[in-house]
């Protein structure tokens, strides 16, 4: 009784299986017609702008200077020529230490935040996002300037660490990339179950095997995915190696130098293909371990607070995030004192005349990334948004959906320099229907909305997650149009997320390279690109200022954007308040 | 039974999820007017039944006509339902008013005549002041109402209806169930409620629809199903039964429980000695103001009873059934009357016309 009367009784359901691949189609009407459309074009966008300049680059790869066939010769040239591959190895190496180095350092700085109760946590996790701000190649330049031959620790000290080569590419990566792996693992730690600790602690472990018996294993997921980003940001980046790399060649550089220095396209394509191997593979083990990780979450999980520790832990703690900062601020500091300073190390009184730029044509530089941010920012906003809308809450053509969700994840497997070299072949080609873009802003724009794409993508899918999956359903039997409600119900409840997408898109236009190094034309180029050209041409004081203006731009954008966010949260708290 | 004409036939609908079967050939017609509740365990199918109705799901096979017209291939939005959630899913950015005038602006219904038919419904549904609220303002049963409200505000010809109340209070549950049936009844609308919940089915249904499994058990008025469920798994499922493994007697009227023959009204047509399960309600079995001449009475004892404040539950054991214990509910006042205390032996009469006869083999566990 009581309901335990098994079902056994009910006859067990079989169906015709010929019936489970019938399916009654319901009419597409003009709704549907649209969806579909739109969804084509997405997948056209995608396609046009990602896969097929990729292609190019893997048809490139088989081919010689002159354009002929010629199967894998590339190939067995680059590993017959240890000059050259050299760089692969060099690539994995430095990608790797940086890695290890950064997992580690800001897994303590993200348990020190999440876990403890030490003073100040959130100016000190701030502070720690302050590299986000700047051109990868811009810290390059401040080590060289601390520890280079005539940096001022070198001077200072008389000790010379060797910077150039593979420890200046490790330090920038690191320094580079400590935010981003910062924020998955604070991430992780925050999803943490409390109820494991909970029990862990009443069964009496000590807060060792606590550590290692709970804490490890609940974000090993966020720890496997934060060495994806470290290794991926590392093995991928161009400024850094560019400037403080040497004769210490990285596959990155490599493609820059011989495509541009020795016009070799075929061989720039065949180490962009060797580039492009660990970070799809990284990108593949990534998204196999995030999968799972959804199912570990569950909706009963309790997060776990911070919790005061011993006063000599906390105080540990404490100081070594000091430390952690009082470098990264240290840095920042050399590159304002660089850029006001008469000649760095000899002559530090104050001048403003690293600040005209003569040999850039003045702010021209600065305007073009002002503008190419903004158009980046507006443009790919609205795409992210409205495609990841589209694949999330539509319901028609889940085939057609999976395609643009697929192509959407794609870019964040694809290194800059490997895109901005698909730019060229696909642009570049008098007989390309999308010629005319080439040396226009609008190839810029592109190149960086399809960089960036993945990160506000998933950003944007995670918003529309959130909201309740009925309200579609709601729409339609209110005879609403989709885009109507989507409108008025799905973009207001997820402005937030858009801002910080458009945020996202912003920032990282005002300090992207990689690409772009392969796309600017004179009179295009791009505040981060001049850097990189003065510190060429030796204007190294000229690039510390154009690198404090770049990052004082995108400290004045990320101002806005706060006061935006603000403004939204206070309207919409009305329908927030609980 | 309504005897108006049927709104909405359900013919043959079949839904699977992979290899999942969600509905197994499903036929159903609903009356114009008529409050039709399906009921069912949780992953029965009662959900999906509901979408497919709406067009929210494709099903495999079958179709769907309301009044008359073959909607099966329809888009939603071009099918006429109001459909409420069990999470709402009011538009948080959107007052209880803006929520309720969605539909109607999406008709190009004049300013003026929304703001009358807002403020009507919002009486209508007894929150006549809370048009400029925002639902994270309203609690839990304020806001189910403002979604019924603005379902309602398109005067749809069909109103779907989700598990509304499984997310509420018990208190606020009753209330608003009854709020439901009165505004039904007033509007009229023809109207499709899916519960896991046996008592809100027979409390609001003109008839029940329970489905296991993704299949219809059985159709019946409130009445019908609680008195004369067609197969155990409803008896079980609605209502509390005793269930007694038995065999079939060599007479239509008659059963054996064990040692124990019985006469039941329920007129099988089984060979002697086909395995069946007797089943008869805890409040059917009667252990007072019994006449001697009575058929079925029994010698039993008493194990066990349960403090339920009007009414105790009283665990038996019978003379001549050693299988099974029998429960039996027995207002208070008989039990202080009679003195009842575990240990006693009394007579207990199993009435013919309330016990019931299933010839398949039912589990039953304590």
């Amino acid at each position: 009784m009581n309901g335990s009367a098994t079902s056994v009784l009910a006859a067990p359901s079989v169906v015709d299986s010929r019936l489970s691949r019938q399916r009654v189609h319901q009419r597409l009407g003009v709704e549907g017609l649209l969806i579909r459309l739109l969804i084509t074009l997405f997948a056209v966008w995608l396609g046009a702008f990602l896969v097929l300049p990729l292609l190019q680059v893997l048809l490139r790869s088989l081919q010689s200077k002159t354009g002929e066939f010629v199967g894998l010769a590339n190939y067995v040239a680059y590993f017959a020529t240890p000059a050259i591959s050299r760089a692969l190895g060099n690539s994995l190496y430095v990608s790797i230490v940086s890695m290890v180095v950064t997992v580690g350092l800001a897994l303590v700085y993200a348990y020190a935040l999440v876990r403890t109760t030490m003073p100040g946590r959130g100016i000190l996790r701030t502070l720690a996002m302050l590299p986000i701000f700047a051109p990868s190649l811009m810290q390059a330049l401040a080590f060289i300037y601390i520890f280079g031959n005539n940096g001022i620790f070198t001077r200072l000290t008389g000790i010379n660490i060797r910077l150039y080569g593979s420890t200046g590419i490790i330090m920038s990566e690191v320094f580079y990339a400590f935010p981003h792996v910062l924020i998955v693992l604070i991430t992780a730690f925050s999803l943490a179950d409390a109820r494991l600790y909970e029990a862990a602690q009443a069964l009496g472990a000590s807060s060792r095997r606590i550590f290692f018996t709970v804490t490890l294993p609940s974000i090993r997921y966020g720890l496997i995915s934060a060495a994806f980003v470290a290794f991926t940001l590392a093995i991928t980046d161009f400024g850094a190696p560019k400037v403080v790399g040497g004769d210490y060649d990285v596959l990155a550089t490599d493609i820059y130098n011989k495509v541009i220095g020795q016009q070799d396209f075929g061989m720039g394509a065949t180490i962009s293909v060797l580039l492009l191997i660990p970070a799809v593979l990284a990108f593949i083990i990534d998204r196999i371990v995030q999968r799972r990780q959804v199912a570990q979450v569950t909706a009963s999980s309790t997060p776990l607070g911070p919790k005061r520790h011993g006063r000599v832990t906390q105080a540990v703690f404490f100081a070594y995030c000091l430390l952690i900062v009082g470098f990264i601020l240290s840095v920042y500091g050399v590159v304002l004192v660089g850029a006001f300073a008469k000649n760095w190390p000899y002559d530090f009184s104050f001048t403003l005349k690293h600040f005209d730029f003569y040999s850039m044509g003045g702010y021209k530089v600065l305007w073009n990334s002002l503008q190419m941010a903004t158009i980046t920012a507006l443009i790919g906003t609205i795409l992210v948004f409205c495609s990841a809308y589209l694949v999330e809450k539509t319901k028609v053509w889940a085939q057609g959906r999976s395609v643009v969700y697929l192509l959407s994840i794609m870019p964040l497997a694809i290194p800059g320099t490997v895109l901005g070299l698909a730019y060229i072949f696909s642009f570049n080609d008098p007989r390309s229907p999308i010629n005319f873009l080439y040396g226009t802003m609008g190839i810029l724009v592109l190149s960086t909305i399809v960089h960036y794409y993945t990160v506000p993508y998933l950003t944007a899918t995670t918003a529309l997650k959130q909201i309740d999956p009925e309200f579609e359903a709601i729409g339609a039997s209110l005879d609403a149009p989709f885009y109507r409600t989507f409108w008025r119900v799905t973009v207001p409840m997820a402005l937030p997320a858009i801002i910080s997408i458009a945020m996202y898109f912003f920032l990282n236009a005002m300090v992207t390279i990689s690409a772009a190094v392969f796309l600017f034309v004179p009179g295009k180029e791009l505040a981060a690109l001049a850097v990189m050209l003065l510190d060429d041409s030796g204007e190294s004081a000229q690039a510390m200022a154009m690198s404090s203006l770049i990052i004082s731009i995108g400290l004045g954008a990320r101002v806005v954007f706060y006061l935006l966010t603000r403004g939204i949260e206070r309207r919409s708290q009305a329908w927030t308040r609980r | 039974m309504s005897s108006k004409e049927s709104y909405l036939r359900i013919v043959h609908i079949t839904k699977t999820f992979g290899t999942f079967v969600a509905l197994n050939d499903v036929s159903l017609t609903v009356n114009e007017g008529e409050l039709v509740c399906i009921l069912g365990p949780s992953g029965c199918g009662k959900t999906t039944l509901l979408r497919i109705i709406a067009g929210l799901e494709e099903q495999n096979v079958g179709e769907i006509y309301q009044s008359g017209k073959d909607i099966s291939r329809l888009p939603p939005r071009q099918r006429d339902f109001g459909i409420v959630f069990q999470s709402y899913a009011l538009f948080p950015n959107l007052t209880a008013a803006e929520n309720i005038a969605y539909g109607l602006e999406n008709r190009r219904v004049p300013k003026e005549k929304i703001r009358a038919r807002v403020a009507e419904l919002l009486t209508l549904v007894g929150l006549p002041n809370s048009g400029p609220k925002f639902p994270s303002q309203l609690s839990g049963g304020e806001q189910q109402r403002i979604a019924l409200a603005r379902a309602l505000a398109v005067s749809p010809g069909l109103l779907l209806l989700d598990e509304p109340l499984s997310a509420l209070d018990a208190r606020v549950r009753v209330a608003l169930r009854l709020e439901i049936k009165r505004l039904q009844r007033h509007v009229g609308v023809t109207t499709i409620f899916v519960t896991h919940d046996q008592e809100e089915a027979l409390v609001l249904a003109d008839r029940i629809v329970v489905l296991n499994r993704g299949r219809i058990e059985q159709v019946g008025t409130p009445e019908e199903i609680y008195r004369s469920p067609a197969t155990t798994f409803v008896a079980d499922f609605v209502g509390l039964m005793n269930f007694l493994p038995g065999r079939a007697g060599d007479r239509p009227d008659r059963v054996y429980c064990d040692r124990l023959e019985l006469r039941c009204a329920d007129l099988h047509r089984l060979a002697p000695d086909t395995p069946v399960t007797l089943a008869i309600r805890p409040e059917d079995v009667r252990v007072s103001h019994i006449d001697p001449s009575a058929p079925n009475l029994v010698r039993g004892r008493v194990r066990e009873t349960e403090f339920l404040g009007s009414f105790y539950r009283v665990t038996l054991t019978l003379d001549g059934v050693e299988t099974a214990r029998l429960i039996a509910e027995v207002s208070t006042n008989e039990i202080r009357d009679q003195s009842i205390c575990p240990g006693m032996t009394l007579p207990v009469s199993l009435p013919p016309d309330l016990l019931r006869v299933y010839p398949e083999f039912a589990r039953v566990s304590q």
